[in-house]
């Protein structure tokens, strides 16, 4: 356990691997749209990347260019000459790819995502596994959770096989607030469709500032994954990739079964 | 890991045929409403398609956003251009009077209009946005004829499907759908601001398309072509710019 005597150390209950014929630690469409949503973030965030490239600076407001002051400025070189960035290098464009690339794999996201809620709201699955439990809805059981991720203890017996509150407020937002406004602020971007909605830019505050925020929600998105790419290397890799990858459950024995991510 | 069995195969297989047969007919459907853009083939084919399909739906008579006239820009951002050819250059010491912008193709009278004909048609003016790819954008009152109103006068027969409109830098021409050519917004610019368009902003004539990415509003605008199909222009996948790796439609 790594832990000094004096800590404070649960028993460890001895829990036998359950059975072949029992349901999957994660269902088959969970474990789909879940592989489908990384390799959509991946190609995302690459082509995303490469497209800022082009424009290192950010605005709020309706409009901004190279003549108007930004509201920040990335401090790289661009991929245009005229870009005021302060370097006089200039790197390749690669918008043509990355464009198409974004905007593809944007539906794919998308598609996958109205598949995965479909199911979340068919099945119960948001209601049993990622709405928190009467009474777990608190600052206090939050931090409670928190102090024995702090402590590295394992977890409470109940939370091995559920999502602890911490966990579900987390993925609760991802999945319900960053995603639907990263999906809001990229479709904001597109003239087209800001003519037959023009809502969904005005209320962003302008086609600038609706860049900025989906620049900013990626920067969320990007650090959800790397706290839960972290939380599962802690809570066993191999056995958290598997639960992922095949639904296989493994027996638990303490802490390699710490339900981290 | 759950073992196949032969209901799941079954069950499985005809959901796959079905998925197959599904994507099959709605490719055949959107071909016949005209759906399916023209660098529609390739990786990103899919979608491009699902992107031009969904907006046409969606969007076919929508206005673009207009804004009131204290939100003009201040500083407009004119961006480069290739360095001027020599014909270019000779128009406008001539103050851009022997402009002439040809119109020939799918129509019933092709016809060569001078800015002046042009003025003399209805005018519209109107305050957009141009928002480029790169990400930077602005605001300006743009004025002229709307593509229509010339599209009117020439007669564009009942096949045409496309018009293709060409910069006197011969290296970028694009092309748009009857949608957006028959569009109110979409307008052949010869003002901006209250004056006449300055050339570093696509003067003495522009399309403007504001409803796609600046890049289809082309600058120096000397020729349209109407057409029923642009499999015989350029390398057929619609303009120059998916030559160049970008998207035909920049609607997004």
């Amino acid at each position: 356990m790594g832990c000094p005597d004096s800590c404070y150390s649960p028993p460890v209950p001895i829990v036998a691997a359950p059975p072949e014929t029992t349901t999957p630690r994660h269902a088959a469409l969970v474990r789909v749209t879940h592989w489908l949503t990384f390799l959509s973030f991946v190609a995302l965030l690459v082509s995303g990347l490469e497209i800022v490239v082009s424009h290192p600076r950010f605005y709020w407001g309706e409009t901004g260019n190279d003549r108007t002051t930004p509201f920040f400025t990335i401090p790289i070189p661009a991929s245009r000459d005229m870009v005021p960035t302060g370097y006089r290098a200039v790197l390749p464009d690669e918008n043509g790819w990355s464009r198409y690339l974004h905007f593809q794999t944007a539906w794919v996201l998308v598609l996958t995502g109205a598949v995965y809620g479909l199911f979340g709201v068919w099945t119960g699955h948001f209601r049993r596994r990622l709405l928190p439990e009467r009474g777990d809805w608190s600052w206090r059981a939050a931090w409670r959770v928190m102090a024995r991720y702090m402590r590295r203890a394992p977890p409470e017996p109940g939370d091995v096989e559920s999502y602890n509150v911490l966990q579900r407020g987390a993925y609760l937002l991802v999945i319900f607030v960053l995603f639907p406004l990263i999906i809001w602020t990229g479709l904001a971007l597109s003239p087209a469709f800001d003519s037959a909605v023009p809502a969904a830019v005005n209320l962003l505050g302008g086609r600038q500032s609706a860049r900025t925020l989906h620049f900013f929600v990626s920067g969320l998105l990007v650090l959800f994954v790397v706290v839960h790419v972290a939380m599962v290397a802690a809570g066993g890799f191999r056995d958290r990739m598997r639960g992922m990858i095949t639904g296989r459950r493994a027996a638990y024995t303490g802490r390699e079964e710490q339900d981290a991510g | 890991m759950s073992r196949m069995t032969r209901r799941g195969l079954i069950t499985g297989g005809v959901a796959a045929a079905a998925a197959v047969s599904g994507l099959a007919v709605a490719a055949r459907l959107a071909r016949r409403y005209g759906l399916v853009p023209p660098d529609s083939r390739g990786i990103y084919g899919p979608g491009e398609t699902l992107t031009y399909a969904a907006q046409r739906l969606l969007t076919r008579h929508s206005l673009a956003r207009e804004f009131p006239r204290s939100m003009i820009s201040q500083t407009p951002f004119a961006n480069e251009t290739a360095p001027p050819s020599e014909a270019f250059v000779r128009l406008q010491q001539g103050g851009f009077a022997d402009w002439r912008l040809t119109v020939d193709g799918t129509v019933a009278h092709p016809a060569s209009f001078s800015l002046s004909d042009l003025k003399s048609l209805p005018v519209r003016s109107q305050i957009t946005e141009v928002a480029c790819e790169e990400g930077w954008s602005y605001i300006a009152e743009w004025t002229g004829v709307p593509l229509a109103e010339v599209l009117h006068v020439v007669g564009t027969l009942p096949q045409t499907r496309y018009i293709v409109y060409y910069s006197i830098d011969s290296n970028w021409w694009e092309s748009i759908d009857m949608a957006d050519a028959l569009h109110p917004q979409t307008i052949l610019t010869m003002g901006m601001n209250d004056g006449e368009l300055p050339v570093g902003f696509g003067g003495p004539l522009r399309m403007r398309v504001p409803r796609q990415l600046g890049y289809k509003s082309v600058k120096y605008v000397t020729r349209i072509t109407a057409t029923d199909s642009l499999k015989h222009f350029g390398k057929g996948l619609g303009s120059a710019s998916p030559e160049g790796g970008y998207a035909w439609y920049a609607g997004i």
